[in-house]
C-alpha cells in the first residue's frame, strides 16, 4: 500500500480512526476492560481433552500413545467480558481456543454455549452455532487467501450462512471494513495490497462478518509491530464496548493479557495451573509458575529507575505433553518441588472469591508454606502417601467460582 | 576499555584509542526495479568491548540492513554501501570477500533471529559447531574441533553436551536451538556479538534465560555486542547504549536510562506508550502511533516522522514538512542526539506525554 493511499484512508474515515490519534481527551474518556463479576457465563467449560493419537509407522498404523494437548481444563468466560490465556509454547492455549471454534472434536468435556454442548454436536448440527463463535487467527499473512479479493474473505460468511441476499452482501462488507477502519472502497483489492496491521483489520472484519457472541482471538497482534499492535488492541476494545463481544483472548504476551482481560488464566501443559481476576493474578499470584512468568517479563520502567527484579529462573524445558510427569505436571521445574507432588496431582482449588489454583504449597511469592496446604482435604500426610487420620473432603470442581472456598491461613471452607 | 587482552590475529594496525566497532555515515542502498531503496542513510554509531548496544526500530526500519553490512553479509552487485564500518580500526566497506571471510565468525560473529532456519537441517548440531570453529583454526584436528564444540555446548547450558552434540537441530527445543546458536557464535571467541532479535521467537521464560545467557557470556568473554530487537524491555534489561531507527535513519542516540527516562524524539515517546506495562494502570488506553511504517521506495519530505507525529503541530511554521531534521544534542547530556525540530522536546515530555504513560513516574523524574 502507498503512502497516499494510507493517507487518504486517515482523512475519509477519521471519525472510525479517530481512536489512533493519541489525544488526552480520548484516554480519558477510555474504559477499561472491567470485570462484571455478577454476568451470566456465555461460554463454560468443563474438564475439556483433547489427546492426540501418536501413530506408529510401517503399514499398520497402531496408535501408541497420546499427545495430551489439553487435560481436564474447566472455566467460564462471562457475557460481554474477557478471559485471558496465557502460557509457553506448546501448553495448549491454542488446542484450546481451536476446540471451543470445534476446528477440533474435544476427546472428553463439555462446553456449554447458549443451552448446547458444543463438545458433543456433529458437524452438521454445529454450523447454525459457528455463527456465535468465530476466531481471529494469528498470522495475517497465512489466514487471508491470498487468491480472494477482500470482499470476497469478509462476504464469504454471509454467503455461508444464508443471512442477506447476494445482493446485499456488497454493502454489508464496507460497512465492515468501515468498522474496523479500513477504507470500504478497498473491497476489490487482494491481501498483499494491505500492511499487516491492516490485514489484521481484515480478519477480524471476516470474524464480525456474523455478528458473534464469542470470538477466540488466538495471538492477534503477536504478528504486528509495537506501534500496530496498541492500534489493533484498541479496536477490539472498542468493538467489544460496541457490540458486546465476549472475548477468549490467547497470548503469550502477560502485558497485553493484562490491559485486555479483567480475568485470566494460565496454562501449563494442557491445564490450568492458576485462574483469577486481573490484579490477583498479577499482584497476588499463588502458584510458582504464575510468579515465574510474570518475574521473566523484561520491563521497561523498572530498567529506566535503575533497579532490576529478581528474576526467577526456570531451568530447562517444558517436558513433553505425550508422557507428562506424574502428579503435579510442573514439579520438574519448580523450586518448592516436595514427595508429595510427584505422588498428587494438585487439584484447581479456590482460595478466594475469584482465585482458583492448583498447588500444594500455593502461596504469594516468598510465602510459600512449608507443608502442603491440600494434605487434609485429599486425605493424604505430608508426602503425600494416603493417611488414615484423615478423610478426603470432596472437592466442587466446576468451571464457574462457588460462594465458599478454601481459606488457605484457616485451612476451613470460607465465605466472603 | 583499553585493557582488554591482545587477541591472536588481530590486525597489527590496531588503533588503541579507537572503540572496537566504529561505524560512519553507513549508507546502504538497493536498487530495485521501482528505483533506488535507501534502507539505512547516515548512519553513526560505536561499540566499545565489554558494552552493549541495543538497536530498536520496527520492520523496514533498517536495523537489520545496518548490522549485516557490519559483517560485509550484502552482496556488493546489489547492494550499494557507502561510509565507514571499522573493527579495530580495520576497514571494512570494501574489503574483498576473502578477507572478510577471515574476519566473519572470528573477530565478529551473529546470532540470527529464527535458529531453525539458521542452522542447517540435514547437518548434526556438533558437525556445524565443528566446522565454525576449524574455518578459523585449520590446524585443528577433527577431534579437537569435536572438543571445543562440546566445551561450548556445556558452556551455554545444554545438558549432555557430549550426547547432543550428535543430534540434529530438529530434535532440540527452540530454546536449545538458540543456545546451540550462541553457542556457534562464540565458538570462536569473537570480540563483537550481533544478536539479531535473538529472542522473539521465544517464550518469556526462555527468552530470560536466553538475555541472561547472553549477560553472563559478555561478561566472561568481554565482548562488544550489538542487541537488535523491537522489544523496549528487551533494550532496557541488556543494552548499556540505545540506537533508536526510524526509516533507514538513527532518529535518537544516547544511553539507556538517557533514552527510557528522557526521551526527546516524538517516535521514541510512541514506542514506549504503545506497550503495556504490566505494573501500569489498565484504565489507560493504549496510545499507538498512528499510520503504518513509511515505504522507504518514497519517503516522506522533511521528516521521515512527520506524517505519523502527532507533535508537529508544536514546530513552528512547516519545518516538518519541507527540512530533515540533523541529529543535535539534547539539552541536559551532549551524548544524547535526537532527529527533532521541537524546540524544548523533554518539556513536552514531562508535561504532556509522561503523564498519559505513567502518571506514577511524573514526580520521581523531576
Amino acid at each position: 500500500m502507498t503512502d497516499e493511499s494510507t493517507a487518504s484512508l486517515h482523512e475519509e474515515h477519521d471519525g472510525y480512526l479517530d481512536h489512533e490519534v493519541a489525544l488526552p481527551s480520548d484516554s480519558a474518556a477510555h474504559v477499561a476492560s472491567r470485570l462484571d463479576p455478577d454476568a451470566p457465563p456465555v461460554l463454560s467449560v468443563e474438564d475439556l481433552k483433547m489427546y492426540f493419537p501418536l501413530k506408529s509407522g510401517g503399514l499398520v498404523r497402531r496408535t501408541i500413545g497420546h499427545v495430551q494437548a489439553v487435560d481436564g481444563i474447566s472455566f467460564q468466560v462471562p457475557k460481554g467480558g474477557s478471559l485471558g490465556l496465557v502460557g509457553e509454547s506448546g501448553c495448549g492455549k491454542s488446542t484450546t481456543g481451536r476446540l471451543i471454534t470445534r476446528l477440533y472434536k474435544p476427546t472428553g468435556g463439555s462446553m456449554q454455549f447458549e443451552g448446547h454442548d458444543l463438545a458433543k454436536l456433529s458437524n452438521r448440527e454445529m454450523k447454525p452455532l459457528r455463527r456465535d463463535v468465530q476466531m481471529i487467527f494469528q498470522d495475517p499473512y497465512t489466514s487471508l487467501n491470498p487468491r480472494h479479493t477482500v470482499g470476497t474473505i469478509v462476504g464469504a460468511p454471509l454467503s455461508v450462512h444464508n443471512v442477506v441476499p447476494k445482493k446485499q452482501i456488497l454493502s454489508r462488507v464496507q460497512e465492515l471494513l468501515e468498522v474496523v477502519g479500513l477504507n470500504p472502497e478497498h473491497y476489490n483489492r487482494y491481501p498483499n495490497e494491505f500492511s499487516g496491521g491492516q490485514r489484521q483489520r481484515i480478519g477480524i472484519a471476516r470474524a464480525l462478518t456474523l455478528n458473534p457472541k464469542l470470538l477466540v482471538a488466538d495471538e492477534p497482534v503477536s504478528a504486528l509491530d509495537v506501534s500496530i499492535q496498541a492500534q489493533v488492541i484498541n479496536l477490539l476494545q472498542d468493538l467489544q464496548k460496541e457490540f458486546d463481544i465476549a472475548f477468549l483472548f490467547i497470548a503469550h504476551d502477560l502485558a497485553i493479557v493484562r490491559h485486555f482481560c479483567p480475568e485470566v488464566a494460565v496454562m501449563y501443559l494442557g491445564k490450568i495451573v492458576e485462574i483469577a481476576d486481573r490484579d490477583t493474578i498479577y499482584s497476588h499470584s499463588h502458584h510458582p509458575y504464575t510468579q515465574a512468568l510474570l518475574s521473566a517479563v523484561p520491563d521497561v520502567k523498572q530498567a529506566a529507575l535503575g533497579g532490576r527484579r529478581e528474576r526467577i529462573r526456570l531451568e530447562g524445558d517444558v517436558p513433553s505433553p505425550i508422557n507428562p510427569p506424574s502428579g503435579c505436571r510442573f514439579r520438574t521445574r519448580c523450586q518448592y518441588a516436595q514427595e508429595i507432588c510427584a505422588k498428587v496431582e494438585p487439584p484447581l482449588l479456590q482460595i478466594g472469591k475469584r482465585h482458583k489454583v492448583a498447588c500444594h504449597f500455593a502461596g504469594e511469592l516468598g510465602a510459600h508454606p512449608a507443608t502442603p496446604v491440600t494434605a487434609d482435604l485429599l486425605g493424604v500426610d505430608d508426602q503425600g502417601s494416603p493417611s488414615s487420620k484423615v478423610t478426603a473432603t470432596p472437592l466442587i470442581t466446576g468451571p464457574g467460582y462457588e460462594d465458599e472456598w478454601f481459606d488457605l491461613k484457616s485451612k476451613q471452607l470460607t465465605s466472603a | 576499555m583499553t585493557t582488554a587482552p591482545l587477541r591472536p590475529g588481530t590486525s597489527p594496525d590496531l588503533d588503541h584509542d579507537e572503540p572496537l566497532l566504529v561505524v560512519e555515515d553507513l549508507t546502504v542502498r538497493f536498487p530495485t526495479q521501482d528505483g533506488e531503496v535507501a534502507a539505512v542513510q547516515n548512519l553513526s554509531y560505536s561499540v566499545e568491548l565489554g558494552k552493549t548496544l541495543g538497536i530498536v526500530g520496527e520492520s523496514g526500519s533498517g536495523k537489520s540492513v545496518s548490522s549485516m553490512a557490519v559483517l560485509g553479509l550484502h552482496d556488493e552487485r546489489s547492494a550499494k554501501i557507502s561510509g565507514s564500518i571499522r573493527i579495530r580500526g580495520r576497514e571494512i566497506v570494501g574489503l574483498p570477500e576473502n578477507k572478510m571471510r577471515k574476519l566473519r565468525g572470528a573477530e565478529a560473529a551473529m546470532i540470527f533471529q529464527d535458529a531453525l532456519a539458521a542452522l542447517h537441517p540435514f547437518y548434526k548440531v556438533g558437525d556445524q559447531l565443528a566446522e565454525a570453529y576449524q574455518v578459523h583454526h585449520s590446524s585443528a584436528s577433527d577431534r579437537d574441533a569435536r572438543r571445543k564444540s562440546i566445551e561450548m555446548l556445556d558452556r551455554v547450558g545444554i545438558p549432555q553436551p557430549d550426547q547432543r552434540i550428535n543430534d540434529f537441530p530438529h530434535q532440540f527445543s527452540g530454546g536449545m536451538r538458540q543456545r546451540a546458536m550462541i553457542a556457534m557464535g562464540l565458538i570462536n571467541d569473537p570480540s563483537l556479538l550481533i544478536a539479531d532479535e535473538p529472542t522473539t521467537a521465544l517464550d518469556v521464560t526462555v527468552q530470560a534465560q536466553i538475555l541472561d545467557l547472553l549477560q553472563e557470556l559478555q561478561r566472561e568473554f568481554n565482548s562488544a555486542v550489538i542487541i537488535i530487537t523491537h522489544d523496549l524491555g528487551v533494550i532496557a534489561e541488556m543494552a548499556d547504549d540505545v540506537l533508536v531507527m526510524y526509516a533507514g535513519r538513527c532518529v535518537e542516540y544516547g544511553t539507556t536510562k538517557e533514552i527510557l527516562t528522557h526521551p526527546e524524539m516524538p517516535y521514541t515517546w510512541g514506542l514506549l506508550s504503545s506497550v503495556p506495562d504490566v505494573t501500569a494502570s489498565t484504565d489507560a488506553r493504549l496510545i499507538p502511533i498512528p499510520g503504518t511504517p513509511p515505504s522507504l521506495l518514497n519517503p516522506p519530505t522533511g521528516c521521515a516522522f512527520h506524517p505519523r507525529c502527532t507533535h508537529r503541530d508544536k514546530v513552528p511554521g512547516d519545518l516538518c514538512f519541507t527540512d530533515m531534521p540533523e541529529l543535535s544534542p539534547a539539552k541536559a547530556n551532549a551524548a544524547h542526539v535526537k532527529r527533532c525540530h521541537l524546540p524544548d522536546p523533554d518539556a513536552i515530555y514531562q508535561d504532556v506525554v509522561l503523564p498519559e504513560i505513567a502518571p506514577d513516574l511524573v514526580k520521581d523524574n523531576r
